[in-house]
């Protein structure tokens, strides 16, 4: 048989299109929960869908979710790779501290903004090339080789604040974290170009297929001549240099390192988030967009609960209840159970793109 | 020796699927004797095995201890009927001492307490019978592996007592390491142990064993005290080729070859003898030996997947670096592993990626195949080699075994190789697909490939090599050409008897 693929898809369809046709790109388990999310929330704060146009830019609550759940996003973009190869970045939040922390203390000390927002990535970038020296080198398991920068990570950006929360009023910084570009807030912006890059450049070019090829069998990528160490290498170096601009975006937005606070926990949530997106913790299959929707879908959560006037503690309950649903949506039962309906359009799931 | 086993099976039969793993198999281990037992992968040595000590349970068939019929439930049960079993890994714990390894789980206590003086004096004493006088209060993991294999057949013994089975004991031993367990071993025939001995190396058979039972296919060929056989004797009721079989095709032995393509020599590391190998264009060249002969060794070590110390590859005269497989796969090397799933198909990938990652891995990160052409390759190369799935978008995991290995072929012959590796490409393949590969190796000669093809199946080796290299003890021993190539002659190769390593 010759070009099967050819000939299953329907007719009607462009040449070459997406594997996957929008009608099943829409009934995905993320999409629809965060249309139920996004429904109760409209529920719960009738104004939840407004928008103004003020000072330049657009304000709401739907932009304020985008706003909010951008650094999440932007660390689930590189914790997408990371997990596709069978790995996990524990430390991520702690290097958006390191990440802000060396912005901060530059900017106060008299360095030009530029130089300091390179010096920050710099310093992203050394903090993934260390896990992944850790990860290929030392052959230790990701999730104690990234232990081991999540707990240090942070004594080292406490260490460069010298203890304190290091505030500075430079016009460049605090434009990355709370400035605005055509109507949307940066980090918003920063977000969306980060996805639409590294999707592009996973997509375009061979590193996608053979990132998945590492996470499904190691063994076997070896064999089939791959260089998983140098795909690994690039993988955590890329998760590290995402976490440095979201502790850029969070410094900016509070105008100030806080080497404590910022970032804490949010490794957790940026596993969450390409988790709901669909990419399994046993590596392999990955897609970016999706974790991205999957950042987005916790944001909307917590923001619907705050501006509902609900106490902030149902917050934790309510997440993990809405998780635990999206997750069953997706488990290999359901989807046995919708692939039954003779109707069905025939799905795999966690393939795209 | 009396006329009564201390342990008999009589017409076992186990089942799996469709699959008969043991054909009415009858055994019997008797006192103070070791009972070698043999055959090659897949032949049901460790069906019997397990049945033996109560792992499984034989579907037809029935045990008998000491002349009484007995049932297992599991191997604890055997344990308790004196049944004790030593596997190849080591099955203790490696960070508890010596002492604590010996008395796990019936640890002299007092009030509840274990009774660490005593538990040390015994776990002493009892060393010291077997020769050994080490600090009994070290980690397990402090000592050699042979010293590892004697605690843990000391504890068998101790817990059991009367039949011993030893799986495969001496395969991470060095020759002195072997003698001194088998010292320990015939001191312990010499208490009136039964001991059955499993293992590849034939000459510690004959060295130690006093009867051999060989299984083939599930089915017993023989039980027969050694001193009656040679190995020649014994390789070929392992092998099966005592029939005359398939005439080597004329074509092959006419000596006609094309120039060199690949050329090892020195090649080698510790534990695998260094050796040196052309391979012609148009050429296959297959490997037999037994299991642990150190084919596979081979294979890895020409493809870089273990480095080689020392030694120089060529590729048409020039020479490459090769430290590991990406090297290879740049050299124009395609290999085949052994263990397909393991090593070879990427399960939740798609035939299509399946077929195109390794060129794609020698393309590199940014010259991507776009999917046109990835629908061209597999599907080229999934028509030439018959692969079928019901399309090439679904996971390969979902094919069958011989499909998956169809794919990997595929994956290589989409490189355009020079220099192809097959470990063992037929096995756990069905039949169709079987001769389907056969047929292939034979056109990718014709076709001027250089192949390196590694087989049990001496029948298959024969039929489509130009060259046999046999191996055994980690070494290339022999090397058969044009009219040599018989079945007789390898199987004495294999077993080593004089005459043969010169032919």
């Amino acid at each position: 048989m010759t070009r099967p693929t050819v000939d299953l898809r329907p007719a009607s369809l462009p040449p070459n299109p997406s594997p996957r046709p929008l009608i099943t790109q829409l009934a995905r388990p993320q999409v629809m929960a965060l249309a139920a999310v996004l429904l109760v929330n409209w529920l719960l704060f009738p104004g939840f869908f407004s928008i103004t146009w003020q000072d330049g830019r657009f304000f709401g609550s739907l932009i304020d979710v985008l706003n909010r759940g951008a650094p999440v996003a932007i660390l689930a973009i590189g914790m997408t790779a990371v997990i596709a190869t069978k790995g996990v970045d524990l430390s991520v939040g702690a290097v958006m501290a390191i990440s802000g922390a060396v912005a901060a203390v530059l900017v106060t000390n008299g360095v030009s903004a530029p130089v300091a927002v390179l010096a920050a990535l710099g310093a992203g970038l050394l903090c993934g090339l260390w896990n992944g020296i850790l990860v290929t080198v030392l052959e230790i398991q990701p999730i104690i080789a990234t232990l081991v920068l999540m707990v240090a990570g942070r004594g080292l950006a406490q260490l460069i604040t010298e203890g304190t929360i290091v505030t500075f009023s430079d016009p460049v910084l605090i434009f990355i974290g709370t400035g605005s570009f055509l109507g949307f807030p940066m980090p918003v912006v920063i977000a969306l170009v980060l996805m639409l890059a590294a999707t592009l450049i996973v997509r375009r070019t061979a590193l996608g297929l053979l990132i998945e090829a590492v996470g499904v069998n190691r063994s076997a990528a070896r064999f089939a001549g791959l260089s998983a160490n140098a795909l690994l290498l690039i993988v955590y170096t890329f998760a590290g240099l995402c976490a440095a601009i979201a502790g850029l975006i969070v410094a900016g937005d509070i105008r100030g390192a806080d080497a404590n606070n910022a970032g804490l926990w949010l490794e957790l949530d940026a596993i969450l988030a390409v988790v709901i997106g669909g990419t399994s913790l046993m590596g392999g299959r990955f897609s970016i967009p999706m974790a991205v929707l999957g950042a987005v879908i916790i944001q909307a959560m917590n923001t619907g609960i705050l501006i509902s006037g609900f106490s902030p503690q149902f917050n934790l309950v309510v997440k993990s209840a809405v998780i635990i649903v999206i997750l069953v949506l997706q488990s290999p039962l359901m989807a046995q159970a919708f692939r039954r309906r003779p109707s069905a359009t025939p799905s795999k799931p966690g393939t795209q793109e | 020796m009396t006329d009564t086993p201390v342990l008999e099976a009589r017409g076992v039969v186990k089942i799996f699927g469709q699959h008969r793993a043991l054909d009415t198999v009858d055994f019997a281990a008797m006192p103070g004797e070791v009972h070698a037992l043999l055959g090659e992968n897949g032949a049901g040595k460790s069906t019997l095995i397990k049945i033996l000590t109560g792992a499984y349970q034989p579907d037809a068939g029935e045990l008998l201890l000491d002349g009484q019929p007995i049932t297992l439930r599991d191997p604890l049960h055997g344990q308790g009927y004196g049944i004790g079993t030593v596997y190849q890994e080591v099955n203790l714990l490696p960070n508890r001492s010596v002492a604590e390894n010996l008395f796990l789980g019936r640890q002299p206590t007092r009030f509840g307490l274990v009774r660490r003086h005593e538990i040390e004096a015994r776990a002493r004493q009892l060393m010291a019978g077997y020769g050994l006088d080490i600090d009994v209060r070290a980690e397990l993991s402090e000592f050699s592996v042979a010293v590892q294999q004697i605690v843990a057949i000391a504890r068998a013994v101790e817990l059991s007592g009367k039949v011993l089975v030893l799986d495969e004991p001496t395969a991470s031993l060095d020759r002195t390491e072997v003698q001194r367990l088998f010292g320990v071993i015939r001191g312990l025939k010499a208490k009136g142990l039964a001991i059955i001995f499993i293992t590849h190396f034939l000459d510690q058979v004959f060295d130690l064993a006093d009867r051999v039972t060989i299984l083939r296919n599930g089915k017993k060929v023989a039980t027969q005290p050694l001193s009656a056989l040679n190995t020649t004797d014994v390789v070929r009721m392992m092998l099966g080729k005592d029939v005359a079989f398939e005439h080597h095709p004329s074509s092959l032995s006419s000596g006609a070859r094309g120039a060199v393509r690949v050329q090892f020599q020195n090649i080698g590391r510790k534990g695998m003898a260094p050796f040196d190998l052309a391979v012609h264009e148009g050429e296959v060249v297959g490997v037999a030996g037994l299991l642990g002969s150190g084919r596979t060794e081979v294979a890895r070590l020409m493809f870089g997947v273990d480095a080689s110390e020392g030694g120089t590859f060529e590729v048409d005269g020039m020479p490459v670096t090769i430290r590991n497989p990406a090297q290879a796969v740049a050299a124009g090397f395609g290999f085949c592993p052994e263990d397909r799933k393991l090593d070879g198909i990427f399960g939740d990938l798609s035939v299509r990626e399946n077929i195109i990652i390794a060129l794609q891995a020698k393309l590199g990160w940014f010259k991507a195949l776009n999917r046109d052409d990835q629908i061209e390759l597999a599907g080229r190369y999934a028509e030439a080699l018959d692969i079928r799935a019901a399309n090439h978008d679904m996971p390969v995991r979902l094919l069958s075994g011989g499909n998956q290995q169809k794919v990997i072929l595929a994956r290589w012959l989409a490189i355009d190789p020079t220099f192809l590796i097959l470990d063992e490409p037929t096995r756990g393949i069905d039949v169709g697909a079987h001769a389907e590969i056969v047929r292939t190796i034979n056109r990718l000669r014709e076709e001027g490939l250089a192949l390196f093809v590694i087989s049990s199946e001496i029948d298959e080796v024969v039929a489509y090599s130009n060259r046999i290299v046999v191996m055994r003890d980690r070494e290339m021993v022999a090397e058969l050409t044009g009219d040599a190539i018989a079945t007789d002659a390898i199987v004495q190769a294999i077993a080593g008897t004089p005459q043969e390593v010169r032919a």
